[in-house]
């Protein structure tokens, strides 16, 4: 028999029985609608995690502490106080100890209460030096960077964030204005191009100030030598790893400590990325595996439509085999019959997908990633799922045999 | 001539749980290219049995059953299949026609199994609609037919094929009068033709239309008496 001959026949068996097919098929369809948003909102995550760890400068390697406090910089007062200092930061800078490095940027961050003369607006305030624009690649939009004699004579000079100028001066230029910063009056100087990143860490919400006077004027640690963590760009990406083990090798002397029990944690760019590529990879296996159960669901409903649907033709099973079907044929038949289900419930499941993605994307802020070869994977799938689920219903329908068939009622 | 069905010492055995039902005890029947053979019998005769073997329905437990020269008593179901399709026509009682199919999608079924290409599949199928005078309803449905014209599509989905053997299993049991000549006139003229029919009835009128008649009473053919051509 003929494919396109078999393909009609199921097709008009599907629709002579059209409201069972569709709840069948809904089954699929939520199925591969849940895989399908589930695992492109888990890429589309990876994704901006990826760019936002790129967007932070290029060859970087970060040197957070272990210990007393997080790199986030919510520091209690007398508490607990950061393992880095800004002699460490010194000490790499030197050639001599860190041959790799070509720029070094310890940095402090609070979070601070920002008020211009017409708005305040929440923000986090980070004291740094002037390396901190080659280390992390950052550029000035209007205006200028502070200078190392502004750093070493602890002025009040600030350079905002592009989102933080616009909260603050949604109208009119900020470069000149005088803003204040947790009650301390600074002058803003310059304002920082956006780095286009998105998603929960903004670096465009920022408030750059010299290291010295935020020790002076805005930390809240009891020791002014201290900073909450130190950013290093290495020369170039082929002697990253080198520059890597230099920095850790010189802080664990520097420290006293071995590697068991260091202080401190040093991460390169790509580091970073392999973590976050491995967590929102292993989330969205999970959330994957959740929505898969759900498509195993759809294809056990597929499987026992299909159980009905041969008890109840058993005597136009009967009749075909009388007027000359094959075993193989009717197999054939049944099977092509809950394959049609399975794709069909997957075309719908990728169109509706694909259309709460659309819709979706612009409300949480991370693109769902819909790929084409996941999408073929999908309609692959629920094929697969269609002609599993139809195996056992059509070789029960093979074996009837055909006096019984013919004699049921 | 030779014949067309051949059958020696079949015997069929069914087990249904502990007990072993013999439906046919040892039956021997010939069956000549152009006869027109009624099997008459009371239900539990074994008559249906017979009618399944003759049909190729189902394989006799032992004996032999030659069908246009071919053993089909050790056939497997897909050779079977195949010999129900290229050597017999059924006509049954409950018409046994798709409901969701047109007259001459019902006529073309066996042979879309035996894969005869579209154009020649629609132009066999009109020939045999118009033969049992339905031309005017290829496109009607079974709902949309009466009882006798729903019997005629399925006559002529038992012609299509051109079969070496009609086989109808009481077709008349569930017609009028008037529905029932017009089958029994049907058959007629096709056994002229040339046809070979073999009908299974309980119903002597019917019979009589045949040109030879056998019984069947507990699994054994008991008399069998000829009838002359025209008598009826």
């Amino acid at each position: 028999m003929e494919w396109k001959e078999t393909i009609g026949t199921a097709v008009s068996a599907l629709n002579a029985r059209r409201m069972r097919s569709l709840l069948t098929m809904l089954g699929i369809l939520i199925g591969i609608a849940a895989v399908m948003l589930t695992v492109g909102l888990g890429q589309g995550a990876q994704q901006s995690i990826t760019a936002q760890i790129s967007s932070l400068g290029s060859n970087l390697i970060i040197v957070s502490p272990t210990q007393s406090t997080s790199s986030g910089g919510f520091r209690g007062g007398g508490g607990a106080a950061s393992t880095l200092t800004t002699a460490d930061a010194a000490m790499l800078a030197d050639p001599a100890v860190a041959p790799d490095i070509a720029a070094v940027a310890p940095v402090s961050s609070t979070s601070g209460s920002l008020q211009s003369s017409s708005t305040t607006w929440t923000s986090t305030v980070v004291g740094t030096v002037p390396d901190w624009q080659s280390v992390r690649a950052r550029t000035v939009a209007s205006g200028r960077f502070f200078t190392a004699d502004e750093l070493d004579g602890s002025r009040n000079v600030a350079v905002l964030g592009s989102t933080t100028a616009t909260e603050l001066f949604s109208d009119g230029t900020p470069v000149g204005q005088t803003i204040s910063i947790n009650g301390q009056s600074f002058t803003v100087i310059g304002v920082l191009a956006s780095a286009g990143s998105s998603g929960i860490s903004n670096e465009d919400d920022t408030v750059v100030v010299p290291l010295t006077t935020f020790a002076a004027r805005l930390s809240t640690s009891g020791n002014a030598n201290s900073v909450s963590s130190i950013y290093l760009s290495g020369r170039n990406a082929d002697t990253l790893s080198a520059a890597y083990q230099q920095v850790r090798t010189s802080l664990l002397a520097s420290h006293g400590v071995t590697s068991d029990n260091a202080d401190f944690s040093v991460s390169t760019q790509a580091s970073l990325v392999e973590t976050a590529t491995s967590i929102t990879g292993i989330l969205t296996l999970l959330l994957g595996g959740i929505a898969g159960i759900s498509l195993l669901v759809g294809g056990i409903g597929v499987m026992n439509i299909m159980l009905v649907s041969v008890s109840e033709r058993v005597r136009e099973i009967g009749l075909r085999k009388a007027l000359g079907a094959t075993p193989a044929v009717i197999r054939q038949q049944f099977l092509v019959e809950a394959g049609i289900l399975g794709i069909l419930g997957g075309l719908l499941g990728i169109l509706i997908g694909v259309a709460v993605a659309a819709i979706l994307t612009p409300i949480i802020g991370i693109t769902v990633a819909i790929s084409i070869p996941a999408t073929l994977l999908a309609l692959a799938v629920s094929l697969g799922i269609g002609l599993v689920a139809g195996v056992y219903p059509a070789s029960r329908a093979a074996k009837l045999a055909p006096i019984d068939a013919l004699r049921s009622e | 001539m030779s014949a067309m069905l051949h059958m020696s010492a079949v015997r069929k055995t069914y087990a249904t749980g502990v007990v072993q039902v013999e439906a046919l005890r040892g039956v021997d029947l010939s069956v000549d290219e152009g006869d027109y053979l009624a099997i008459m019998g009371p239900s539990g005769s074994g008559k249906s049995t017979l009618m399944h073997i003759i049909g190729c329905l189902d394989v006799p437990t032992s004996g032999t059953y030659l069908l246009d020269g071919t053993d089909v008593s050790e056939m497997s179901e897909k050779q079977l299949a195949e010999v129900r399709n290229r050597k017999i026509g059924f006509v049954f009682q409950q018409f046994n026609l798709l409901p969701s199919l047109s007259a001459l999608r019902n006529v073309e079924l066996p042979l879309v199994y035996a894969g005869v290409p579209v154009a020649q599949r629609r132009e066999r199928a009109l020939a045999a609609l118009a033969k049992v005078g339905l031309a005017e309803r290829v496109q009607h449905r079974p709902g949309e037919l009466s009882g006798g014209q729903q019997q005629r599509v399925s006559v002529a989905r038992a012609l299509v094929t051109d079969p070496a053997l009609l086989l109808a299993d009481e077709p008349t049991g569930n017609l009028d009068s008037h529905s029932t000549n017009e089958i029994l006139d049907l058959f007629a003229e096709l056994n002229e033709a040339g046809r070979t029919i073999v009908i299974i009835t309980h119903e002597l009128e019917v019979a009589e239309h045949a040109d030879r008649r056998v019984f069947i009473r507990d699994g054994l053919l008991t008399t069998t008496d000829a009838i002359q051509a025209g008598a009826r």
